[in-house]
């Protein structure tokens, strides 16, 4: 119970991972979507990290980096795609965005 | 004795932090505490030794992304309620946890199958941020540099998303179509 290993942290992550994926499934409004997906990017991260320390390796670390640079662009073109959606059709929600739908 | 103490208190606050973003029905609270969240799972990362992996969380996610998510938040009403999904209950969880069991289990299996042997190890002496920019600068360059080119198209698309009149190009113009622009522009600049 006190002597920390991978395993709480597999847990830790696996907890985070389940509520961001909770996040994901029951959000209608797609900005409350994203704040969801950032969850997942960084439970992932944990596990990556924790993956590397107790294993002695770096390689755990490179790929939460690039995680983190994929999350910063997916904010940045995202955010930009809604303030789009949002100038023409005056809200974000999912349940309108069903142009595609046959 | 300490690194369990602060990481049963920085699980705590994590989990409880991320499950009032996933569950408020106020976009404000969720935002904060999203960004708590954040700064809490940097605490992590120093717990784990990776600390600058750490600093970039807070420097990344609390600084700019956060931000980013602040002044896109001005261009959306925030202020009314917002609806959920009202879905099988039972179906959301559910999933959502097999879901994550899942992808531990992806991460976990070779691991304990000791199918993975340490390709960059750690070494003694060093501090771990000279250790991340030689991997970093030797193995990972080519990711490293893409990488870099995704994070410029990502800031142009954000900029042409988001700026005003960006699909109109004085160059893809003739000669009239521009002079009718700047004769726009000057009666907007007169009145």
């Amino acid at each position: 119970m006190m002597e920390i290993g991978l395993n709480h942290y597999l847990v830790l992550s696996t907890i985070l991972f389940s509520i961001g994926l909770i996040g994901v499934m029951r959000r209608k409004n797609l900005l409350m979507l994203f704040f969801a997906t950032e969850i997942l990017l960084n439970s992932v991260n944990i596990g990556f990290a924790a993956i590397s320390h107790y294993y002695g390796d770096l390689t755990g670390q490179m790929f939460a980096f690039f995680v983190i640079a994929i999350a910063a662009s997916e904010v940045a073109v995202g955010l930009g795609l809604l303030i789009v959606w949002h100038k023409r059709h005056n809200n974000i929600d999912l349940d309108n965005m069903s142009t595609m739908k046959g | 004795m300490f690194e369990a103490i602060s990481f049963y208190l920085f699980a705590f606050l994590t989990i409880s932090m991320f499950f009032i973003t996933v569950t408020t029905s106020q976009a404000l609270y969720a935002l904060t505490a999203l960004a708590a969240g954040m700064i809490f799972i940097s605490a992590f990362f120093f717990i784990l030794g990776a600390d600058f992996l750490g600093a970039v969380q807070i420097v990344v996610y609390s600084g700019a992304v956060m931000a980013l998510y602040a002044f896109g938040m001005m261009f959306f009403d925030t202020t009314r309620d917002l609806k959920e999904k009202q879905g099988n209950k039972f179906i959301i969880y559910g999933l959502s946890i097999v879901a994550a069991v899942l992808v531990v289990i992806i991460f976990a299996t070779p691991m304990i199958a000791d199918g993975v042997p340490a390709l960059y190890p750690i070494i003694d002496g060093i501090g771990n941020t000279q250790e991340v920019g030689i991997v970093l600068f030797t193995k990972y360059l080519i990711p490293f540099e893409v990488a870099a080119i995704m994070l410029l198209v990502a800031m142009v698309a954000g900029i042409v998303l988001a700026g005003k009149k960006m699909d109109l190009s004085l160059t893809m113009m003739n000669d009239a179509e521009v002079k009718d622009f700047k004769e726009e522009q000057n009666k907007k600049v007169l009145s």
